[in-house]
């Protein structure tokens, strides 16, 4: 006789919880070969502006953290990514379709990634700051510091190659590196990976806020995030299908910050963690002695 | 005329000679390394001190953009991008000697021009102009050096759109760092102070800049549009309001062209209890009453923690009674001209709402000349945080003034606007003066300073005062994008 499964309910990451959509809408997630595996919140313009809520608020505290207490912070989502690896492959395997050696690539890719941009939060600021030899007797320095709320539309890579979990991960790591606080929208198409990498976040050391996942329509979801006064950037790096242009026009009424959608996935890199910051300098006088 | 009311504030006029210019009665437009008629309506430029005509400037047309950008897009693919950085470096190192070489001349001009006093043109705006071309003159062979990776490539024809309240080292901000990086550039200056770029055109001719590396059109608002919506243009910079900024984002939305805006700012100018109180009186005048308060980071917001209110506003009032406002020429002259006449309605517009909104008004007592067009420097007190005069930007030279108790209020005050250019922190304390820097949001901070320029400093805002940053290395990477993968 065979053990019933019990399955799992997928829902939102929002605020360091697990909330249904406050619409109560939900949408099949099918097998590639058309059999039912859940159904996933369809979030609404409500959910996203809890989301941007929740962000805002967690962050101050998110920033103002050390640069080495974030880089254990995003290094320990490695850890326990590694020890749910086989949760994961199995996961892709049977919803996305993969073969188990294209899964187990990408959850390895997926790790390395938080592993890599784990290590910039307490480097990145001496790579994209520098001391400024002013004419002048004044103390003048530039540092890298958070732009604050970014919105990200998370990318899933081609059909078979890369997928959505390694999409996600790969820009949300660098964004939470400098201290910036997240609202991403998880790919439409394959979203339950993005819920059980919330389950990692979750129980590992990331404050509650920091990241809110939503999952639905990217379609519906994304001008609400790029018109909302109080998210301060836009990731579009997934939203080639959508009418991005009209996100962008609508990002510019509060002049955020945007980068444009790219095919595929994004590789590991400093202009993604740079591109979520903003330069302070700052001038002090020196005395006569 | 006005009776004196202190002995020792009476200066013979000091004018500077006008006869160091030598104008010519018309200017064209400079493309392809020469003077051509625009197709557009002419008009005249002239002095906000006297409203008297300069000189009549030619007004490019949506044609003339084209041909313009036309001759960048040849002097980029022919000449400039194929030069090396070394001689592309030299260039700009001849441009900065000849600034140099005519910097009373460019003074005076610019002064005439735009309305500000001749000694902060003279010791300030000419000197930055040359300093900026010859920081960015070393870079133009130093680029794999700038943080990009190696071989960081130019993107090709730049359109800058720069405003009139600095009108020659706007344009050196923007010209100086985009040829170094291998561009070539389309710029317009602003309709009301052309005279200065102008001006500069002829000292590219002397440095034999190749023709089209650098084009130079006059005209309006419909001018800058149309350059920076022109399909063949690859870099946007522009400094000028958050109204434009935001229609020239939309506008380059989708169109992979480049974008730096250096927009609007409200800058708190923060001083506690235990700062020098002489020298943050200074400050604070500097702050906002520097080059008319035209200055998109003036100091606009004064926080004084409550306790020191009294003394601080009282000290300002008597060292505004000394300033000298009149004659932009004479070396005496402290505040200058308002730059046009639409200006002053918006100062002196906001200003009466500041009244109507309850806040208490003092203004510097002295003799307005009867042409031209002026503003005396005034202080509101008591404004509250919700004013009109608190939350935008006046551009002109009027402080409006605010307290605090405790530096998270301080802190809390000066970071609720939607800009973030600048801020100043006036403390003797060191430790407090870095934790309160921390908090701001906003791109440059002066401490125990304030309006400090300098081209190896980056300069731009947080939020809605615009994104990217101009000045030291940071600037380079406005004008240059990462080797090919």
């Amino acid at each position: 006789m065979t053990r019933l499964v019990v399955p799992k309910t997928y829902k939102l990451y929002i605020g360091g919880k697990f909330p249904r959509s406050e619409s109560g809408r939900t949408y099949e997630i099918l097998s590639p070969e058309g059999a039912f595996l859940a159904n996933a919140a369809k979030a609404s313009r409500k959910d996203a502006r809890d989301a941007v809520v929740a962000a805002r608020a967690a962050l101050a505290g998110w920033s103002s953290a050390t640069g080495y207490n974030r880089g254990q912070v995003l290094y320990r989502i490695a850890e326990l990514l590694e020890g749910r690896r086989g949760q994961f492959v199995d996961e892709l395997t049977a919803i996305d379709g993969q073969s188990a050696a294209a899964a187990s690539s990408q959850v390895d890719a997926a790790i390395d990634t938080w592993v890599w941009y784990a290590g910039w939060a307490d480097k990145y600021a001496q790579v994209a700051g520098n001391a400024n030899p002013v004419s002048g007797p004044y103390f003048n320095i530039s540092v890298p510091e958070p732009t604050g709320v970014v919105a990200i539309v998370a990318p899933a890579g081609g059909a078979g190659t890369a997928g959505a979990l390694l999409g996600l991960v790969s820009v949300l790591a660098p964004a939470l590196v400098a201290g910036n606080t997240v609202v991403v929208i998880a790919s439409e198409s394959a979203p339950l990976s993005a819920i059980s990498l919330a389950e990692v976040l979750a129980t590992s050391d990331v404050p509650g806020g920091v990241v809110n996942i939503l999952t639905g329509s990217a379609a519906e979801i994304a001008p609400w995030l790029a018109s909302h006064a109080d998210v301060n950037a836009l990731d579009l790096a997934g939203a080639e299908s959508l009418d991005w242009i009209d996100l962008q026009v609508s990002a510019a009424d509060t002049l955020k910050r945007v980068l444009p959608p790219l095919s595929g996935i994004p590789s590991p890199s400093l202009d993604r963690i740079v591109g979520f910051t903003e330069t302070k300098t700052v001038w002090h006088t020196k005395s006569l002695v | 005329m006005p009776e004196p009311r202190n002995s020792f504030l009476d200066y013979a006029p000091a004018p500077e000679s006008t006869a160091i210019l030598h104008l010519k009665k018309d200017y064209g437009l400079f493309i392809d390394g020469e003077f051509v008629d625009g197709r557009g309506k002419s008009f005249a430029t002239i002095s906000p001190a006297t409203e008297k005509h300069i000189a009549t400037i030619a007004n490019a047309s949506s044609d003339d953009v084209d041909t313009a950008v036309k001759a960048a897009r040849r002097a980029y693919d022919h000449t400039w991008s194929r030069m090396s950085g070394s001689d592309r470096g030299k260039y700009l190192f001849r441009i900065a000697r000849l600034v140099q070489e005519r910097a009373r001349e460019l003074a005076v001009a610019e002064s005439l021009d735009n309305g500000k006093p001749i000694k902060e043109s003279r010791d300030v705006d000419i000197p930055l102009v040359a300093a900026w071309f010859f920081y960015y003159a070393g870079w133009a062979d130093k680029l794999d050096y700038a943080g990009l990776g190696a071989a960081p490539r130019s993107l090709g024809v730049a359109a800058q759109v720069i405003p009139w309240n600095f009108p020659l080292l706007m344009l050196a901000w923007k010209i100086a760092p985009a040829l170094a990086a291998g561009n070539t550039v389309v710029l317009k200056p602003a309709e009301t102070t052309p005279l200065s770029a102008l001006l500069f055109a002829e000292i590219l001719q002397q440095a034999e800049l190749p023709n089209g590396v650098v084009n130079i059109i006059t005209g309006a608002g419909d001018t800058g549009q149309a350059l920076v919506e022109h399909p063949d243009v690859n870099k946007v910079a522009f400094t000028g309001s958050t109204a434009v900024g935001r229609a020239i984002a939309k506008s380059v939305a989708g169109t992979g062209k480049k974008l730096t805006l250096e927009l609007g700012g409200k800058a708190a100018n923060i001083v506690f209890d235990d700062a020098p109180i002489d020298q943050a009186v200074e400050g604070i005048v500097n702050g906002i009453f520097f080059n008319q308060g035209h200055v998109c980071c003036a100091g606009s917001r004064l926080l004084v923690q409550e306790n020191i209110h009294d003394e601080v506003v009282e000290r300002l009032k008597q060292r505004l009674s000394t300033l000298r406002l009149g004659d932009p020429l004479d070396k005496n002259t402290d505040i200058g001209a308002i730059n046009s006449r639409e200006q002053l309605e918006r100062i002196r517009e906001l200003s009466d709402i500041g009244e109507a909104e309850g806040a208490d008004r003092w203004t510097a007592d002295c003799a307005i000349p009867e042409n031209g067009f002026w503003f005396a420097p005034t202080i509101f007190d008591n404004v509250s945080t919700s004013s009109r005069i608190a939350r935008e930007e006046i551009f002109g030279p009027v402080l409006s003034v605010l307290t605090f108790r405790t530096p998270a209020e301080a802190i809390s005050k000066a970071n609720n606007t939607p800009y973030g250019l600048s801020a100043g922190i006036w403390s003797d304390k060191g430790s407090k003066i870095l934790a309160v820097a921390d908090q701001l949001k906003a791109g440059v901070i002066w401490a125990n300073t304030f309006n400090r320029f300098d081209p190896a400093s980056p300069f731009g805002g947080y939020k809605e005062s615009g994104y990217g940053r101009e000045g030291g290395r940071h600037g380079l990477a406005a004008y240059l994008e990462g080797a090919a993968k």
